[in-house]
């Protein structure tokens, strides 16, 4: 990875003399920063593995994750389970295998409609003010104000039980305000630029100046704040899960085995039990905090350090 | 001889006011007149120079005639038709006669859009042409203003001011407009790079058969392309006249002041400077009558109390000082 990384930096410096290299949008030049930034690139590596973990976790789990054996509980870790079984007799392993794939999706998706969500409301509000505006604002203030773990404990106690596509929708539908507000703030700032003064002076839609002048414009902040909150997503799931108040058992998620270690037994005598989902977890959130960071420094170089 | 020529553009009493917010409730608690009844009018082909102090309201002056700005009240007149009170949505079709300039070359242009989508921006907008059409069309504008066929595939942040200012021109020519506002287009540009984007557009301007409204802070620049001269201060027009009478013989004790600030390249011949006292008063709140009469050299009482309009005095030149009606 040194090497490839190298190579990227040497292409850039003879090209101010052959002039004829192809020229690179800000978007280009910002990725190309980022694979220069060495703790982004192993963050990618990290994250990749378990993006591959979980696309082939059937190929690599050994076992059914939702398996159990009442015969077989709590048992130590051996060459038929790896990781021991929990206290339902399920494999452990295969359970932190098909984990990975359940909270990278919720985190993905979670993320990706909170995203989706902000930007739409924040586009909105911070392009058209006014009314709009302040209708969009009171209402991220409303949701701020509540407390946002115990706005989804309430709907999930009232909904009783909870499944995959709910949980991502009770997310996105609680967390958007704040990247609303960033959009929001992006898009002020943008509004003032003589471009899209310009934009507006040759006649152009709302639409196509929202999406053509300041949409990319405001890709850095979008990007990075959505890196930011799939690591607070998956950290989220594993919570909730923790307590119960996540995706039910059976279905493997990282929290739910964590859950475990709730009793006193698990926790001192079965490390195998619980140790490496947190593991797991730390590993995926960190990776993906070192990957927001590259992205934030390369979007924005001036903020350099 | 003005009066021959045929109106283009006519602007009626244009006012602009900005309300200031203030207090808990935010409510309006005044406004910033930063332009207050101006009356132009512009003629085809000709280019009208509008110079005054930053504050003074020109580009605000320049915004509301192209509606990007609405107009708090006044008209503005294109070819016939007033354009003041329409809907943007009805707007969109004069727009491709009337385009703008702008002043900051680093913030006019898009940085994500490549230069090619940038230019070709306006003709996709108006949906006049087709595809090949508007690439050979940017090539094209790309070579009238002096820059090479394969600027289109670079982005913004490889050129230096004076390109982009180029960039900036080729935009707005490419639908053809018959009015351009040129917003402090070179006051950002280093003198030596001025002077060239200056010459482009007059030599754009009798390639395109193109009529100017061209705001400066500068007089020098003004002089260079203009045919008539405004002078405005503090949102209203001083003085307004050809070229030749404005520069020889100002009338507005304003003119005369600004026009011995601007440094001569003659050693020998040396000139009274008429130095002005204080600051631009606030817009927010201007001083009654003359608005100039708080830093007038020759203001005398009437001026404190009366509003003097502008009156012609020959030749095509107006001015609004009470100096020239009868006096104190």
């Amino acid at each position: 990875m040194e090497t490839q990384v190298n190579q990227k930096v040497d292409t850039s410096v003879p090209s101010a003399k052959e002039e004829v290299e192809k020229s690179l949008s800000p978007f280009q030049l910002a990725m190309r920063r980022f694979l220069r930034n060495k703790l982004a690139i192993v963050g990618l590596i990290v994250l990749s593995f378990f993006v591959l973990v979980a696309i082939f976790a059937d190929l690599i789990a050994p076992h059914s994750p939702t398996a159990h054996n009442l015969y077989n509980i709590d048992a130590k870790a051996s060459s038929e389970h790896w990781l021991g079984t929990d206290s339902s007799g399920r494999d452990n392993f295969s359970r932190l295998v098909h984990g990975a794939r359940i909270s990278l999706t919720i985190g993905f998706f979670a993320m990706f409609f909170t995203v989706a969500l902000g930007v739409l409301l924040g586009s909105l509000a911070g392009y058209y003010g006014k009314w709009v505006d302040g209708l969009i604002m009171r209402a991220t203030d409303l949701m701020m104000i509540l407390p946002f773990l115990l706005l989804i404990l309430t709907i999930v106690a009232i909904l009783e039980s909870v499944t995959i596509t709910l949980f991502i929708t009770i997310i996105a539908l609680t967390a958007w305000p704040n990247l609303t507000r960033i959009i929001r703030a992006t898009f002020l700032s943008l509004r003032e630029k003589e471009y899209v003064l310009g934009a507006r002076s040759i006649g152009a839609s709302d639409f196509r100046i929202i999406f053509k002048h300041f949409l990319p414009n405001a890709v850095g902040p979008i990007i990075v704040n959505a890196t930011l909150m799939m690591a607070t997503m998956i950290i989220l799931e594993s919570a909730l899960s923790f307590i119960g108040f996540g995706i039910p058992q059976p279905t493997p998620t990282w929290g739910n085995m964590i859950t475990e270690a709730n009793s006193l037994r698990i926790l001192e005598n079965h490390w195998e039990t619980w140790v490496p989902p947190g593991i797991a977890i730390l590993m995926t959130v960190l990776a993906i905090n070192f990957i927001g960071d590259g992205l934030r420094d390369a979007f924005d170089p001036k903020s350099n350090q | 001889m003005e009066q021959t020529k045929e109106k283009l553009l006519e602007v009626r009493n244009l006012k602009k006011y900005f309300p200031v917010k203030g207090g808990i409730l935010q409510r309006t608690i005044g406004h910033v007149k930063a332009v207050d009844d101006v009356s132009i009018d512009i003629y085809k082909g000709e280019t009208l120079g509008i110079v005054g102090e930053s504050g003074s309201g020109k580009s605000t002056l320049g915004r509301t005639i192209l509606r990007l700005l609405d107009p708090t009240d006044g008209n503005v007149i294109f070819e016939g038709n007033d354009i003041s009170s329409i809907r943007q949505g009805k707007m969109r079709q004069y727009r491709q006669d009337m385009q703008m300039v702008f002043q900051d070359p680093f913030a006019s242009l898009n940085p994500r859009m490549s230069v090619g989508e940038i230019i070709e921006e306006p003709m996709l907008v108006q949906r006049t042409m087709g595809r090949k059409e508007r690439k050979e069309k940017v090539v094209d504008l790309l070579r009238k203003v002096g820059l090479p066929p394969e600027a289109r595939e670079k982005y913004p942040h490889e050129f230096s001011g004076g390109q982009r200012q180029r960039i900036g021109i080729a935009r707005a020519l490419s639908m053809n407009p018959k009015f351009v506002i040129g917003d402090e287009p070179v006051s950002a540009l280093d003198v030596s790079v001025q002077s060239q984007v200056l010459n482009l557009m007059e030599d754009l301007q009798d390639e395109f058969d193109l009529t100017y409204l061209f705001i400066a802070h500068d007089l020098s620049v003004v002089k260079h392309i203009s045919d008539r001269v405004g002078v405005m201060y503090l949102g209203r027009m001083a003085e307004i006249g050809p070229k030749e009478r404005i520069y020889n013989n100002p009338l507005h004790p304003y003119t005369k002041a600004l026009l011995s600030s601007v440094p001569v390249p003659d050693v020998k011949r040396r000139r009274e400077k008429i130095k002005l006292k204080g600051e631009l008063p606030s817009p927010s709140n201007p001083p009654t009558g003359c608005t100039f009469h708080t830093r007038c050299p020759e203001a005398h009482a009437r001026c404190k109390t009366e509003r003097p309009e502008l009156v012609h005095q020959g030749d095509g030149q107006y001015v609004a000082c009470h100096l020239y009606t009868g006096g104190a």
